[in-house]
């Protein structure tokens, strides 16, 4: 395989990074995986604390942040297809306005948590382990899944500014970009998450 | 060995990305739109149901999956079918136990 996938075109194996980016994205998966198989025993077990819970929500912001993630996923597509062109300054400003939407996604998230700490809902407080058990379960999901979320929101963004600077020093170029791809599929992997997240924290309620 | 063609496919054009975009925005009204409407249980079954179809458009396309290999497809398959069984048995016990 070696020596057929690194050819003059491809000096890495092209297929092989390709293939265990893959791998590496189904443990992120299973991660959140899990997680939601949790999210959906305790709603089983919880039904109308489930339901308040989501009501107290702010669907405004959530489904602000969905739009925000969606265009950023399609930037950080076009950003490929422009460095594939050769079209590096398009390239480079698609990837950056990628980045300005992942901090528009973690502004978003910063208002949002904010008000619900505004409401005593603190990780581990007194206040939130004293609320009944259904809806101490509902708040502590919401905040370990949404915050595990934007931790991968927050590395997507930096793997992304990692390739900018790399296509700047020309390591990163129109041949060999399967770096830039597999810190796009990183960031899609992100957007699938909250795309799950969205409706069933938001809206099934 | 095909593989140098293989891994250069055409890059997809900027306006069918666009599409593509334009469909997951869509669904994202629809999604919206159908929380609004008490549907009872159909809305879990609505919800999930978008969300997959967005998922597919993210996947197949942003991903490029549709233009990968089988090996890589067979992958993302196995991976996904793993985590149905997963889904399914938790619900079996967790749906009998209580």
């Amino acid at each position: 395989m070696a020596e057929h996938g690194a050819t003059a075109a491809h000096p890495k194996d092209y297929h092989a990074a390709k293939m265990g980016m893959w791998l590496f994205l189904f443990t992120e998966i299973l991660l959140f995986g899990g997680l939601f198989l949790l999210y959906a025993s305790y709603r089983h077990r919880f039904p109308e604390a489930f339901h308040a819970g989501g009501q107290t929500l702010d669907v405004f912001l959530g489904a602000l942040n969905t739009i925000v993630l969606i265009t950023s996923s399609l930037t950080v597509a076009m950003s490929i297809t422009a460095l594939r062109r050769g079209e590096l300054t398009r390239c480079l400003w698609l990837l950056g306005f990628t980045i300005a939407c992942a901090g528009g996604f973690m502004v978003n998230k910063t208002i949002e948590w904010s008000a619900k700490f505004h409401h005593g809902l603190i990780p581990g407080s007194e206040h939130m382990l004293g609320l009944p058990q259904g809806q101490s379960v509902f708040y502590g999901l919401y905040y370990a899944m949404t915050g595990l979320h934007g931790v991968h929101v927050v590395i997507g963004a930096t793997v992304l500014a990692w390739v900018m600077l790399l296509i700047r020093q020309g390591k990163v170029t129109a041949q060999d970009y399967v770096v830039l791809e597999n810190a796009g599929l990183y960031w899609h992997i992100v957007d699938l998450v909250w795309i799950y997240l969205f409706p069933l924290f938001y809206l099934i309620s | 060995m095909t593989d140098k063609h293989e891994a250069q496919h055409e890059p997809l054009s900027y306006r069918f990305l666009a599409l593509v975009w334009a469909g997951l925005m869509a669904l994202t009204a629809l999604t919206l739109g159908a929380a609004k409407v008490d549907l009872g249980f159909l809305n879990v079954v609505a919800a999930l149901g978008i969300a997959s179809a967005k998922a597919s458009l993210v996947i197949f396309f942003f991903m490029h999956l549709k233009y990968e290999n089988r090996l890589i497809k067979g992958m993302v398959l196995t991976a996904f079918v793993i985590l149905a069984i997963a889904i399914a048995l938790t619900f079996v016990d967790v749906g009998y136990r209580y």
